[in-house]
């Protein structure tokens, strides 16, 4: 039993407390207890099925949990609180398979993401762009890499620039947690290393949660490394402790032994 | 860096000389063409024809609110007919209860009571004696309809191909209720026989070239409102909502209240589609409101091109004419052909007459080189 040292709880950003979520009787998180540090980037690792998506999901208001408590900043409980307020809060999520506005352009996609005060239907009917407004969305369209591509129908990008447009439309949401579900899976590898750094430039102004299963990706960018495993952490270090742990290299080794 | 809000990524043809164009042949050219020439002439545009397109671009009305829910937001309403009669109706119980002693039974009832013995006008008719109450409840009621049944069906997140089947289920019920007797609205009979709207007679080339010209202008009204709201911050939600819904609900947005918002314009501009229809066709019967018919409005804004309001209004007038045309001289073989095109357009033509002529443009524009379709939309 982890016992949960009280002033790192005042530091942490996003504190899980013994969180299960039970899909009829499998567990994908059995009685997880996580968090992450303001500032901090973290890369969460784990075979399929370990829970990562699930740990994402809880924390963006996805998927409730059966039991459990998951605390944002100081004091806010986000279990039972709809998406869209998760949001407001400040938590930003990036999904695993590009989820952009195919038939949008890539700057409307990026204008529709930008925080503002309300996102109700009849103020987004009459609300109109601010020139601060649009340099923000500018200034983000550099960030990512996406500057020439403003005016183009954000479907025909490739896959890498959908990937950065959406890294970029949840920015602009300004979220003080930012959630990204394995980002380079079907890169290539300059794209890879490219999104590598873009995620280390985020990090020094937000918390950064990475799920990630490509290894030399995890050691580009990881500070402290998570692992999971059938829904518990069963590890948490630098990249070094964690490939040295015994635990990690029995499930880890284990299951890609199988696979080859 | 320069950038553009107004961009025309969904909306090329939708040109600002091409509305003027097409107003002004609408409005100004063909009841000019129905007044001025001969009666033999080749120019001479017949009362009849000048009427029965005035119900077509009636039926547009209906397809521009269809084509912003279902071209745009991506969710299929398969129930737009019971709006469109709800309009209608609403219109029909005015005209009915001016018609006055002119009645077959010489009553103040409607006739159709006083074949059903029912003695005294029911309640909910009362309000119907003023014009006003019936110009804005043909409006007023699709929209509350929708409103609460559009709260319950979305709040739900009842989605997709579910979405479609209850609001079938809900032509059907519609159908129903409204064939009955017991419900005083004339049944499967609907109502008909009108005679007069605000003193003018409908019998009258006048009145009828009048009802044209509102509906030119109401047409006219509803695709710039529909223009507006696409080309706004909200309209561009709307087309998010069908790429990706879960990207808006994760942007901090509802995506329930934007399809709720949707879902009432397009019951509107169906009420308002019906509110014009009544008055110009003569009758109004459940017949025109049930499933049938609504799956053949899909089809209009499906054959014109869904996602552009200028394809919603060429499928509608395109396919009624076709159906007025082709029912005169093989009235059995419509539904095959109509279900046909449906099939041809879904299969070989997925942005309707809209993408055809669209890419008769860029091989015109790029001459005989193969044209790079870049800007093609991902159907779906």
């Amino acid at each position: 039993m982890k016992v949960v040292d009280q002033s790192s709880f005042q530091k942490s950003i996003i504190y899980l407390d013994s969180v299960t979520v039970d899909y009829d009787g499998f567990k994908a998180l059995n009685n997880l207890t996580f968090m992450v540090d303001y500032k901090e980037l973290r890369v969460v690792i784990g075979p399929n099925g370990a829970g990562k998506t699930t740990l994402l999901d809880v924390i963006c208001g996805k998927t409730k949990p059966a039991s459990g408590r998951v605390v944002f900043g100081q004091d806010k409980e986000l279990v039972g609180k709809q998406a869209d307020e998760i949001v407001k809060l400040g938590i930003g999520r990036k999904f695993q398979a590009p989820s952009i506005y195919g038939n949008l352009t890539v700057w409307e996609n990026l204008d529709l993401s930008l925080k503002r005060k309300s996102k109700g239907v009849f103020p987004t009917l009459l609300g109109k762009s601010t020139g601060e407004e649009r340099a923000r969305i500018a200034e983000n369209l550099e960030t990512v890499g996406l500057k020439d591509y403003a005016h183009t129908r954000a479907g025909s990008l490739s896959h890498g620039q959908k990937q950065w447009l959406e890294i970029g439309m949840v920015i602009l949401l300004e979220p003080s947690l930012l959630l990204v579900d394995e980002p380079v899976a079907g890169m290539t590898d300059k794209e890879t290393e490219q999104t590598g750094r873009l995620l280390q430039s985020l990090a020094e102004h937000r918390a950064i949660v990475v799920i990630e299963h490509d290894m030399d990706f995890v050691r580009q960018i990881a500070r402290i490394v998570t692992v999971l495993h059938e829904g518990t952490v069963i590890c948490e270090g630098t990249v070094e402790t964690v490939q040295a742990d015994e635990r990690v290299r029995e499930i880890y080794l284990g299951r890609q032994k199988v696979a080859h | 860096m320069t950038a553009s809000r107004e961009s025309e990524s969904l909306a090329p043809g939708c040109g600002g000389l091409a509305f003027w164009v097409v107003g002004f042949i609408l409005l100004v050219a063909m009841p000019l063409l129905n007044i001025l020439p001969p009666e033999d002439s080749w120019l001479h545009l017949s009362d009849f024809s000048l009427n029965r397109f005035g119900k077509f671009l009636a039926f547009a009305i209906l397809a521009l609110g269809l084509d912003l829910i279902w071209g745009y937001t991506g969710i299929l309403s398969l129930g737009q007919g019971v709006f469109f009669g709800l309009g209608a109706y609403c219109m029909g119980m005015h005209m009915m209860l001016t018609i006055g002693k002119e009645s077959v039974y010489g009553s103040d009832l409607p006739d159709f009571m006083v074949w059903n013995q029912v003695k005294e006008l029911p309640l909910f008719w009362k309000p119907f004696y003023s014009f006003p109450v019936a110009v804005i409840g043909a409006i007023l009621v699709p929209m509350l309809f929708a409103l609460v049944f559009g709260f319950f069906a979305f709040r739900s997140r009842i989605k997709g191909v579910y979405f479609a089947i209850i609001t079938q289920a809900l032509a059907l019920a519609a159908w129903l209720v409204f064939n009955r007797n017991d419900t005083n609205l004339g049944g499967t009979n609907g109502l008909t026989d009108f005679k007069q709207v605000l003193g003018y007679r409908l019998s009258e080339p006048d009145t009828q070239r009048a009802l044209y010209v509102l509906t030119v202008l109401c047409l006219g009204g509803a695709y710039l409102l529909c223009r507006w709201i696409i080309r706004t911050r909200a309209g561009r939600v709307l087309v998010a909502v069908r790429d990706s819904e879960q990207r808006v609900t994760f942007s901090g947005y509802t995506p329930a209240n934007y399809k709720l918002f949707v879902f009432v314009v397009a019951a509107a501009l169906a009420g308002l589609a019906g509110m014009l229809y009544a008055p110009q066709v003569g009758i109004i019967t459940p017949a025109q409101i049930g499933v049938l018919p609504s799956l053949e409005m899909v089809i209009w804004v499906a054959v014109g091109g869904r996602g552009s309001l200028a394809g919603a209004v060429l499928g509608a007038v395109s396919v009624n004419y076709g159906r007025s045309i082709l029912t005169n001289y093989f009235p059995e073989l419509w539904p095959f052909i109509l279900g046909g095109l449906f099939v041809a357009v879904v299969l070989l033509f997925p942005d309707g007459l809209i993408g055809i002529m669209r890419k008769v443009k860029e091989r015109i524009g790029t001459g005989k080189a193969a044209a790079p379709s870049q800007g093609k939309r991902e159907g779906g």
